[in-house]
């Protein structure tokens, strides 16, 4: 059992409740322990970076502190918190007088050591797609996965430490170990808007609309994400980009624990896949999955 | 519209704060329009991101900053993790809006300013995100107030997918230190941006 300092973000206790739960049942499972950063803080998102470069970086910055204290690696499921913790780690260690000003602000010392993973690498590369598979009690056949990436945790590489920016292939790898067929689509790192959800929804209906459609035309039966703001436009808004695009995608999104949670025997309300705009039930059943 | 190059119509100035700002060299930008090809949400830009990489290479401020360019982008980093120059143009962009934000120039967008000032105040308060509220005060600012609420909000609120009540720091020490972290970055942003003027 290895313990990982657990930030699991806003989103995962609102909006995304169903990917923290599916985490934490894959998660016990899997015997990784995950220590919830007690009172962590908001680590800014989409917006801290264009308001103030320091906000940006002190509010991760606290989490970052707790995990170095503790000797721990840091994760987040949010592809979003993930890029702010590690793109503060980097920005502070490049810049010597921003550290200094983040540890005036925040009256604490960091020496830079916390590691920071997203949770992808922290299952599949820390822990092993090989003890994975050991863990699984049914195989997903049949099951066309479009792995959609998008931005935060591929770009840039520096923050993603991914040598293949333009075509990662990590959630690909785990679609096939547990059986599924991954699909091969261009617009598995495209954006699909994600700071601007509300704010400028036209731009967001554009983009993830273009995604959607490449998913569909490539043959997928679901979508895979691993970031909420991702799975909020792609499965939240479909209703409304198939109105306005004429076609009824009904392309399920699931959080790719949640597939896990599938081929580890959960069912459909354990994982709490009635939560989806999309209802992935008739495709589930139609596969013989639940 | 004619822009004269001379030499003495070039405003360093603008470029050498935003190069000062985002510790990025803007004049390593050789054109080659990578960043411009690549970004998704160039067709909605007034000026496309190697455009505006030149404009601040010549110190055309008033054009680029009452321009949409920096407000239109959504930070996918996909610019900067092309630019065979190594610029990181999505900080670049950053920089512009922190430098508007900060009353150094005109704010030319009534949407981004005001979500960011809510959301940044919601963490100030409660340490985390309280999205109804913020989604209920931005819809309002924005004058905007049914924005989003049907279908999607209510079928979210039905779902359980939106509490009512907001996820807060539990320990009142710990609150109050929020509130003062946030004061104190206040100031120094401040004077960090006010260091020299254009």
């Amino acid at each position: 059992m290895f313990k990982v300092a657990y930030f699991p973000g806003c989103s995962l206790s609102s909006t995304a409740k169903e990917y923290d739960v599916a985490t934490r049942l894959v998660c016990e499972d899997l015997e990784i322990d995950l220590v919830e950063i007690p009172e962590w803080i908001c680590c800014g998102a989409t917006t801290a970076h264009i308001t103030s470069e320091l906000t940006a970086s002190a509010l991760p910055a606290k989490s970052l502190i707790w995990a170095e204290k503790h000797n721990m690696t840091i994760t987040s499921p949010c592809s979003a918190c993930f890029s702010r913790l590690k793109m503060a780690h980097i920005n502070m260690e490049k810049d010597a007088e921003l550290k200094k000003e983040v540890e005036e602000v925040t009256g604490e010392k960091y020496n830079g050591k916390a590691e920071v993973l997203h949770l992808t690498r922290v299952m599949l590369e820390k822990y092993g797609i090989e003890k994975i598979k050991e863990k699984l009690k049914k195989q997903l056949k049949g099951l066309k996965i479009a792995s959609y990436y998008g931005c935060l945790m591929t770009r840039p590489p520096e923050v993603s430490e991914n040598d293949r920016v333009e075509n990662p292939m990590i959630m690909d790898n785990l679609a096939r170990a547990l059986g599924a067929e991954p699909v091969k689509w261009a617009y598995k790192t495209e954006c699909c808007g994600a700071a601007f959800s509300l704010t400028k929804t036209e731009i967001v209906r554009k983009l993830t609309g273009e995604i959607l459609k490449d998913a569909k035309a490539c043959g997928a039966d679901l979508v895979m994400v691993a970031c909420p703001l991702c799975h909020s436009n792609l499965d939240a808004r479909q209703p409304e980009i198939s109105k306005l695009l004429k076609t009824n995608f009904n392309l399920p999104v699931l959080y790719f624990t949640q597939v896990m949670g599938l081929a580890m025997g959960y069912d459909y309300m354990d994982l709490m896949l009635n939560k989806h705009f999309i209802d992935p039930k008739p495709l589930l059943k139609a596969k013989g999955i639940i | 519209m004619k822009y004269e190059l001379q030499l003495k119509n070039i405003k360093e100035g603008f470029r050498k704060d935003v190069e000062r700002l985002s510790k990025q060299k803007i004049s390593n930008c050789y054109q080659c329009g990578k960043c411009s090809a690549g970004c998704p949400v160039a067709y909605a830009m007034e000026y496309p991101p190697s455009m505006a990489m030149r404009m601040i290479q010549l110190g055309m401020h008033d054009r680029l900053m009452s321009a949409n360019t920096s407000w239109f982008c959504v930070s996918c980093e996909t610019c900067t993790t092309r630019c065979p120059r190594e610029i990181d143009i999505a900080k670049v962009m950053d920089t512009l809006k922190i430098m508007a934000q900060a009353g150094k120039y005109k704010v030319s967008d009534n949407e981004v300013p005001i979500f960011d000032w809510i959301f940044l105040k919601s963490i100030e308060l409660t340490g985390k995100i309280y999205e109804i509220g913020m989604i209920g005060a931005y819809n309002m600012l924005s004058l905007n107030p049914f924005k989003d609420v049907f279908p999607m909000g209510v079928k979210m609120i039905l779902k359980g997918k939106i509490s009512f009540i907001p996820h807060l720091i539990y320990n009142p020490l710990e609150m109050i230190k929020n509130i003062m972290m946030f004061r104190k970055i206040r100031k120094k942003d401040r004077e960090r941006i006010y260091e020299k003027n254009v």
